[in-house]
């Protein structure tokens, strides 16, 4: 059978993978889709645990169903302002976009 | 379990034991089986696609008051064959600047949406691919991936004309997934459950008379999700050439093209399963003997496959924005308000005899769809009355 | 080695090594095709573990409208259909040392815990996990106030998109 184990460290794996995209990338579609992949491992963790611990009571369930509302709101919202932030400034690249840094 | 009782599972046992007796170890004897049941089912699917491509170019050319093709055999019916050797034999020509790998990956996955599809549909109670609890939405699982194969095709053309198709069609796709989804909960309301076979063994009385704007909304957005007319932007010969699919040749358009007219047969049966009471059908004693049943599921599916064809070779095709003004402003919140009509209905009515039952639920859609077409006469009636307004004080100058 | 085992290795090596693609190619669009990957096989794992509804909800939410939107979004903010210039930062090796030190921190934490080498219970034959998922989002006892806040979240989400994308003319 398939110990917790395994499930755990895939998430863990997958979570610093994205991890690694969002801090490594320049173009800020690409750390969104880091961030992406930091959810899609957060949600993996919570469906193990739910499947492993305790099958009777749903809470691992409903969390992940939020989780997944969660992530499509940020991407609609982030990928709206990226859009935006093109049409002014015709650059997505993180480090062009420094008005802010002093 | 004979043969005419459980034809599948009977012929599954039967190879199992000859595979066991040439001396395989038992699991792999199973999903030998297993395998072998998937290819025979996606061929045979493969084969009536075939069929298809000759019922749409006669059907077509009766309602356009031809004949059609009769040269190519008996009634022309080796014509599909003619066809498939004439793409085979084309060159594959791949534009220059394509992604080659999306390229060609797109028409697989095109395809591959609609075959997995099968999997759910039960022709008989006991001829099944898989009994999954939440068939209702593998459904439009299966369209999220179509929708992907789109874009794919769109973009790795490297053709502007392929993107404004592939974008007019993708955002079609998307916002009529939303009524889809919403006409397939109702199904699963008055049957309690969202697997396939729940929803025929609960229809004692067919769901298109429970819910007759519920089988008409799933019939207008599986339309949409096809790309048909009068949808089809995304083909409009007269306008983009051919859409998202311009640059593929040969047999790579045939793919394209018999996997729409396979998603329209497909969808056909989703019809007749989902509302007309899948194998109780017209053939009497589905129930019994399995490949009745099968026959009337067949049956039903070409029914409103020539229901599809009728509908796409009789209007005119609507602009893309009309269309999404349609989805978002009409369809959808008739939908809501029927779903939670019906729901309403469910409970209201729920001890009561089923002559009532059906008679209740009957009235109430018909009230609802009333009511959606009056409101939409007052919008309209208030927009022309503007535009009188505003084009009377010309008109009484020019009298002037 | 049983065959949910082999399953099992296959999903999470198909998982790991597109992720892995996500964060390394250069043309934008394969990363998001790549992410599709990374998607389906994270649902194939929901599926393994009992969890079908979430399986099907994955496929439908995240790869038939999040994954469609980033291609959109990938398309519309580029000057021309081929990606120039480095893809990673200057500091692109402090953030693989600080990725490794994150899966070890977290494989080291875990592996403290008690119930690390857990197998899975049995769940009982007539139990339907999909209407008591069902029953949780809406009663009154469980979690319909999360359920309703997650609806107002993407209403506000829905209301913020239009907004940004509106175009005064």
């Amino acid at each position: 059978m398939i110990p917790l184990s395994w499930y755990l460290i895939l998430s863990a794996a997958l979570f610093s993978i994205g991890l690694f995209g969002v801090l490594a990338r320049r173009n800020a579609v690409a750390i969104l889709l880091g961030v992406e992949l930091m959810l899609n491992a957060v949600n993996i963790n919570l469906v193990a645990f739910w499947r492993y611990l305790d099958p009777a009571v749903m809470t691992g369930q409903v969390f992940a169903i939020i989780v997944f509302a969660v992530a499509a709101a940020e991407v609609a919202v982030g990928l709206g302002l990226i859009i935006s932030v093109y049409r002014q400034r015709s650059t997505i690249v993180a480090e062009d976009i420094d008005l802010l840094k002093w | 379990m004979t043969l005419w009782n459980n034809p599948t599972n009977f012929i599954a046992d039967w190879l199992r034991g000859v595979f066991s007796g040439w001396g395989m170890a038992e699991g792999l004897a199973v999903i030998l089986v297993t395998l072998i049941g998937i290819v025979v089912m996606a061929s045979l699917v493969m084969l009536l696609d075939i069929f298809l491509v000759w019922v749409e170019r006669k059907v077509v050319a009766r309602f356009q008051d031809r004949l059609g093709p009769n040269r190519v055999g008996p009634f022309g019916l080796i014509q599909p064959f003619a066809d498939i050797i004439k793409l085979i034999i084309k060159e594959d020509i791949t534009p220059d600047g394509a992604d080659k790998v999306v390229y060609n990956l797109a028409p697989l996955l095109s395809l591959m949406s609609v075959i997995i599809l099968w999997a759910i549909i039960p022709l008989a109670p006991v001829i099944f691919g898989v009994d999954l609890n939440v068939g209702a939405l593998y459904l439009i699982a299966a369209g999220a991936i179509g929708t992907l194969s789109i874009i794919m095709a769109g973009w790795s053309s490297n053709n502007k004309y392929a993107l404004i198709g592939a974008f007019r069609q993708v955002a079609a796709m998307v916002s009529y997934e939303i009524p889809m989804v919403v006409a397939l909960l109702i199904p699963t309301i008055l049957a309690g459950t969202m697997g396939m076979k729940g929803i025929v063994d609960a229809q004692s009385i067919w769901f298109v008379i429970l819910s007759p704007l519920g089988a008409l909304i799933f019939l207008i957005s599986a339309i949409a999700e096809l790309g048909r007319t009068p949808f089809d932007l995304n083909e409009a010969e007269s306008e983009i050439v051919a859409g998202f699919h311009i640059e593929y040749t040969g047999m790579k358009f045939g793919l394209f093209y018999a996997g729409e007219l396979l998603h329209a047969f497909t969808f056909g049966t989703f019809l007749g399963i989902l509302f007309f009471g899948g194998w109780n059908g017209p053939l009497p004693w589905g129930g019994q003997y399995p490949l009745i049943g099968a026959l009337n599921v067949v049956i039903k599916g070409l029914f409103f496959y020539w229901v599809i064809m009728w509908i796409k070779y009789t209007l005119m095709r609507i602009r893309i924005d009309h269309m999404l003004a349609f989805n978002w402003k009409f369809l959808t919140p008739v939908a809501f308000v029927l779903l939670m009509v019906t729901a309403l209905m469910d409970k209201l009515l729920a001890g009561t005899a089923p002559w009532i039952y059906g008679m209740g639920m009957f009235l109430a859609n018909i009230l609802v769809g009333w009511l959606a077409l009056e409101a939409a006469r007052a919008y309209a009636r208030r927009q022309r009355l503007a535009k009188e307004a505003l084009a009377q004080p010309a008109t009484q100058a020019a009298h002037h | 080695m049983t065959a949910l085992q082999v399953l099992f290795i296959l999903s999470a090596a198909v998982i790991l090594g597109s992720a892995l693609m996500v964060v390394t190619v250069r043309n934008l669009i394969h990363a998001a095709l790549w992410l599709i990957v990374t998607l389906f096989g994270v649902a194939v794992l929901y599926a393994m573990l009992n969890a079908s509804f979430l399986a099907l909800v994955q496929v439908v939410v995240y790869i038939g409208a999040i994954a469609i939107l980033f291609i959109f979004a990938v398309m519309l903010t580029r000057k021309e259909m081929r990606d120039r210039g480095p893809q990673l930062n200057k500091t692109w090796w402090l953030a693989g040392i600080i990725g490794l030190l994150t899966f070890g921190g977290l494989a080291w934490l875990l592996n403290n815990w008690s119930g690390f080498w857990k197998t899975a219970g049995v769940i009982p034959a007539g139990a339907d996990t999909m209407r008591d998922l069902g029953v949780a989002l809406v009663s009154p006892n469980a979690y319909v106030l999360p359920f309703e806040v997650a609806s107002v979240l993407l209403l506000a989400a829905l209301i913020g998109a239009v907004y940004l994308a509106f175009n005064r003319k």
